[in-house]
């Protein structure tokens, strides 16, 4: 009887490698992968028009070709907020909740396997590899509050942790299995080579931006000039996109970088205020907060000028749309570097 | 057999990708949708999740800044 196994697939090397050596001993894989809606795959370089030279690859479809297995991405952004809002086991250096994320993604995939008639799952997991929940003593964590239990396999470090079902009841040989522990990818690569693959994703700083610093001080403001930790995904997709520029804590400006930017920000011009110039070539901008008083919406166009090719003439003419209103026409002069202060950039 | 339409416009990948996925499940073997999207992403992750997922990608075609592209289920797997 062929055992069947789900993968938890990342894009990574070590999803790769755990679902290969997986494979090695005649199980069935099949990937899941997850989207939070953090997830840094694709998303900048799709929206960005500098990027557009670089092949644009979602990593998890990659490694799934390369295995020749299903890949089944399942949406969690709703069910995931309470994850991000209230972590049980806290925030890591930003607001990642990396523990917390792991628990609930193991739980989803968990449930996942009882449904489709699996086995068992596995993960890319090595001991040590991150800080916060790749450690020996959350390994247990996860197993027990996910619903897993000793139906998580780690193949990459099985050696380092307890036997698992699959290893006890001869599902699969443990002395096959690895001892990878630590930060160095060394053993990682000598393996990947065994198994003839040359080409994968470099390992990098995490592939979620709640770890990123700069994306965690702009989801802070959101929540915090809100007065409620809460987002809806176009607030997390925009926390993504543009110069984010607090002038006043009634609105904010995200201002696109470029064209490709411009581009998208423009989808949202139908729910938010927007500017744009008109005298100069410029970009476009979002207005996130209260409906601008007159004043408001000269200081605005006066920042949004500065970001133009306009920004040294006396007087840029932009076009100030309330959403969902007919737009007004502002004469302003762009806004002197010295009045543009240092804390209203969010990044 | 009648097309269906899923619009995938402004929704960065792998969204459109879940939108395709969602959509087929229920779909009886042989049929069609096009999917329209305006993340250029699509190009490469719609034929790559047919190809692990046994399904035909029938068209791709490109107007202005939008992509449409027509799938075919093949498998109820």
């Amino acid at each position: 009887m062929t055992r069947k196994a789900a993968a938890l697939i990342s894009g990574g090397l070590d999803s790769l490698l755990a679902a290969r050596a997986m494979q090695e001993q005649g199980i069935h894989v099949e990937g899941i992968n997850f989207f939070t809606g953090f997830c840094v795959e694709g998303h900048t370089h799709a929206i960005r028009k500098k990027d557009k030279a670089k092949p644009k690859r979602n990593n998890a479809l990659w490694v799934a070709e390369q295995l020749g297995i299903k890949l089944h991405i399942i949406d969690i952004v709703e069910e995931y907020k309470d994850v991000v809002i209230n972590p049980k086991h806290g925030y890591g250096a930003n607001l990642n909740p990396c523990l917390d994320c792991k628990i609930f993604m193991v739980k989803k995939a968990h449930e996942w396997i009882q449904q489709k008639g699996f086995d068992f799952l596995i993960t890319g997991e090595v001991i040590g590899q991150r800080p916060m929940s790749q450690r020996k003593q959350t390994m247990p964590i996860v197993a027990n509050e996910s619903g897993a239990e000793d139906l998580i396999l780690r193949p990459l470090c099985a050696k380092n942790l307890p036997p698992t079902r699959p290893e006890l009841e001869g599902w699969i040989e443990r002395e096959q299995l690895f001892d990878f522990s630590g930060r160095s990818r060394k053993p990682q690569m000598a393996l990947a080579k065994r198994y003839g693959f040359e080409d994968y994703a470099q390992p990098a700083g995490g592939c979620c931006f709640l770890t990123d610093e700069n994306y965690s001080v702009k989801l802070q403001d959101l929540w915090s000039n809100r007065g409620e930790k809460k987002y809806d995904i176009d607030d997390i997709m925009l926390l993504k996109v543009g110069r984010h520029i607090r002038p006043s804590t009634d609105f904010k400006l995200i201002i696109a970088r470029e064209e490709g930017e411009t581009r998208f920000l423009s989808g949202y011009r139908k729910q938010f205020q927007s500017i744009k110039t008109i005298s100069h070539a410029g970009p476009l901008a979002l207005v996130e907060g209260t409906r601008l008083n007159d004043a408001q919406i000269r200081q605005a166009c006066a920042i949004v000028a500065r970001f133009s090719k306009g920004k040294t003439a006396e007087q840029v003419e932009l076009s100030y749309s309330p959403a969902g209103a007919d737009p007004q026409t502002i004469l302003v002069p762009p806004m002197p570097a010295h009045e543009m202060h240092k804390d209203w950039y969010l990044v | 057999m009648k097309i269906l339409d899923i619009d995938a416009r402004r929704l960065l990948c792998p969204m459109p990708v879940i939108r395709l996925q969602d959509s087929l499940e229920p779909l009886a073997v042989g049929s069609t949708v096009k999917i329209q999207c305006t993340d250029p992403g699509v190009k490469n992750d719609i034929p790559a999740w047919c190809r692990i997922n046994g399904h035909s990608v029938l068209d791709i075609e490109e107007m202005d800044d939008e992509i449409f592209i027509t799938v075919r289920k093949e498998n109820d797997d």
